[in-house]
């Protein structure tokens, strides 16, 4: 008996020791991220340095960001939120009614369309970027008009994306449908008062999957937006402060815009984890 | 057995398409020969029929569809319909001064395939007005009342909801999913590059050329590219998912065992990859591992190595570099829905496997393994198409690079099909041989997801593990 014990406590422990290990590996960019973004400009330079721990702590990088004479990344970040909400909004109802009517109704061409929007789906998104450039083009929505175009093609793609939200709509039992249809209810009544109210766990799900997207759209909002630096979103702005050799002191304001990027997505996320862990392990397994 | 039954589906599917469009030709001689003069007037102008019998709504509709229909290739389809053979035939010219511009074989492609489109889209109105008018004729004999057109209205409310729910988001995905991809596939057979750009210059139909070059191994071919880019995005793809599905198990199970505390704040610190938008986490990373980066500093400075480690920029080191990082972007994934579906065991198949004398991999060996492959089957599978095309993790890393001599088309070691896409795209716009690529994307994917899934035992027994 005592040898099954200390077999348990080294057994934990080890589990203990391989979870720090984890965590630290985890963590690590992160906390980088982080000190970095606070090296001071001034008196440090601004691009890559051999250590982790700044010498001089300075907000440096966040004033330079905060200043619109010298950047755009307020400009940015405001397209940023301005996208991410109309997509959410938008992307969520388009999904609910096709998920509603997938789930729900039986009409010819059903399983056809099924299909075929899955055999859409295998085909490579950015194969069309050219085709929806020159389509948004026709419309003026882009560069000066670029952020209209974004939020207009992720909606308008948006209902092919209705797996998860119609299978947890499957688990709905179809007796209450009928229940209430036999009471006069009609279809859209059964939709409106019934089913939405009752998928508040998935309606929160696919909004907040629909709100980190835009964060880091990255190719086709720099391809929609090329040129013209007002209407970037932060993931193009910043990926060129990045990549640019020329912009290599702006290491540390990259930091810096990560971190304030990061902060409210990934609270957002926290506090909501529960339904997207519930929306991810249903979709994995329904496939 | 999967693969007869398959193949029985398809052949049923291909006859009932034939039985349903003989029907469909026979009902349309039918009504005309049976139908009254309101009917075969109807033939010519959509919506008449309804229109006279009351039917309003459904009339004016249709003939809505009818006008909008000549109004469009009248003013605007015609002109480009006309030409979608050649692509246009009038090169844009400078005379003198001024360019004068010719035919865009851009548009002329583009809202050709529109007007192909807009072709079928009438014909099924066409049908559907005729259909339409012999029920309304069939009512009208058996003495029966039209619904009146507030009925028909409230219908899209209730027996017709799906049409109201459906009619905005399959128009969006039809602008702006299948035209483009039409577009784009047909682009393939064309020789539109940057020698070819419209509006200056025209492109035109080339047949299969794209095609012979892509398979192409000697001269200016690009075969020998494709094949080692192919391979290059396969053996990714499986590694990638694999080694996430197995990691990400066993750091669930990991928390998941009894004596271990703090649960919540372990998933929490490894669900932060999820959260961070990736362009901040990826791009961190990827200066972090650069040759001046935080990791080749410190293993200099405490003497570890002399010169920096070429992370990114040795081709084989890169490769593997790649697949540790999405290890750590990827394991979360796997954590969390691992960490559901591992509380669905029943406690009592480990207890009697331990009375059994079974050891902790024994276990995990013919309980756990077996219904986790089972459960996830499917997500697997989507995983691998996912890490197919997953641009993200290599484009924000490597940008495909390190670059190679031996590959043609500025391919580069680390490229897959999908960043060499859109390279060609944005950078070099060769989208002629972009749409192939594109083209073989699909047709690996497809080929993949059905072999697998037919494959799968939660697809072939349901049942199995009830």
């Amino acid at each position: 008996m005592k040898s099954y014990k200390t077999k348990r406590t080294i057994s934990n422990a080890l589990g203990y020791i391989v979870l720090i290990i984890i965590s630290i590996i985890w963590l690590f960019p992160f906390v980088g991220l982080v000190l970095q973004s606070f090296r001071s400009y001034a008196t440090e330079y601004g691009g890559m340095v051999d250590y982790l721990v700044p010498k001089h702590f300075s907000l440096d990088n966040y004033k330079f960001l905060f200043d619109a004479g010298q950047t755009n990344y307020i400009l940015w970040y405001k397209n940023t939120i301005t996208i991410a909400f109309f997509v959410t909004l938008l992307q969520t109802i388009v999904i609910l009614c096709v998920s509603y009517a997938l789930s729900r109704m039986r009409f010819t061409g059903r399983t056809f369309l099924m299909r075929f929007w899955l055999i859409l789906g295998m085909f490579p998104g950015f194969l069309t970027m050219i085709c929806l450039y020159f389509l948004l083009k026709q419309f003026g929505l882009t560069q000066a008009g670029a952020i209209p175009g974004l939020i207009l093609v992720s909606v308008a793609s948006s209902g092919m994306g209705y797996y998860v939200c119609k299978g947890y709509f499957d688990t709905i039992p179809k007796a209450l449908d009928e229940a209430a249809r036999i009471d006069g209810a009609t279809r859209a009544r059964i939709f409106f008062t019934m089913i939405i109210p009752m998928s508040k766990p998935i309606i929160i799900y696919t909004a907040l999957v629909a709100f980190m997207a835009p964060w880091c759209d990255y190719v086709f909002a720099s391809y929609v937006a090329f040129g013209h630096d007002s209407s970037y979103n932060v993931a193009v702005g910043m990926t060129r402060w990045v990549w640019t050799n020329d912009y290599q002191g702006y290491f540390t304001r990259f930091c810096a815009g990560g971190v304030l990027v990061a902060i409210p997505v990934t609270l957002l996320f926290m506090f909501l984890q529960k339904y997207y862990v519930e929306g991810v392990t249903g979709g994995a397994v329904k496939g | 057995m999967a693969a007869q039954s398959a193949d029985n589906s398809k052949k049923s599917a291909v006859s009932t398409f034939f039985n349903a469009l003989g029907k469909g030709l026979k009902d349309i001689g039918v009504i005309f020969v049976e139908g009254d003069i309101k009917t075969k007037l109807s033939y010519i102008i959509f919506g008449l029929g309804p229109i006279l019998r009351g039917q309003i709504l459904t009339g004016v509709a249709m003939l809505l569809c009818e006008g909008l229909f000549i109004w469009f290739m009248a003013s605007f389809g015609w002109q480009y319909l006309s030409k979608l053979s050649t692509l246009g035939t009038i090169a844009t010219k400078k005379v003198g001064r001024k360019t004068v511009y010719g035919d865009n074989s851009f548009l002329i492609l583009l809202f050709g395939v529109l007007c192909i489109f807009a072709i079928i889209a009438i014909i099924a109105v066409w049908y559907m007005n005729i259909r339409e008018n012999r029920k309304e004729e069939l009512l009208l004999k058996n003495g029966k009342k039209l619904p009146s057109n507030k009925e028909v209205f409230l219908s899209l409310f209730d027996k017709n909801f799906d049409k109201t729910l459906l009619a905005l988001p399959v128009t969006g995905v039809f602008v702006f999913t299948v035209l483009p991809i039409v577009f784009m596939i047909l682009v393939a057979f064309t020789n539109y590059d940057k020698n070819h750009q419209s509006p200056t210059n025209l492109f035109t139909w080339v047949g299969l050329e794209n095609f012979k070059n892509i398979v192409s191994f000697s001269g200016a071919g690009i075969g020998s590219t494709f094949i080692q880019v192919l391979l290059w995005t396969l053996v990714w793809a499986f590694l990638a998912t694999f080694t996430n599905y197995f990691l990400g198990l066993a750091v669930a199970m990991l928390i998941n065992k009894k004596g271990i505390k703090f649960k919540k704040l372990w998933r929490t610190i490894l669900v932060l990859t999820i959260a961070v938008p990736q362009f901040v986490s990826l791009l961190y990373v990827m200066k972090m591992f650069a040759n001046d980066g935080l990791i080749n500093g410190y293993l200099i400075k405490w003497g570890i190595i002399k010169t920096y480690i070429p992370f990114w920029t040795d081709p084989m080191l890169a490769r593997i570099t790649i697949i540790i990082v999405n290890i750590w972007i990827g394991i979360p994934y796997m954590m969390l829905i691992a960490t559901g579906l591992l509380m669905n065991i029943p406690e009592d198949l480990y207890e009697s496997a331990r009375i059994d004398g079974a050891n902790p991999w024994q276990m995990f060996r013919s309980i756990t393994l077996p219904y986790m492959l089972f459960v996830t089957g499917p997500f697997l599978l989507t995983q691998f198409t996912g890490n197919l095309n997953n641009f993200n993790v290599i484009y924000l890393l490597t940008q495909g690079k390190p670059q190679s001599v031996n590959l043609a088309e500025k391919a580069g070691n680390t490229d897959l099909l999908i960043t060499w896409l859109y390279k060609m795209t944005v950078n070099d716009t060769n989208y002629r041989m972009a749409a192939v690529i594109g083209i073989m994307v699909f047709v690996v994917t497809a080929v993949i997801s059905l072999v697998v899934y037919n494959m799968l035992p939660s697809v072939r027994d349901e049942e199995g593990f009830q």
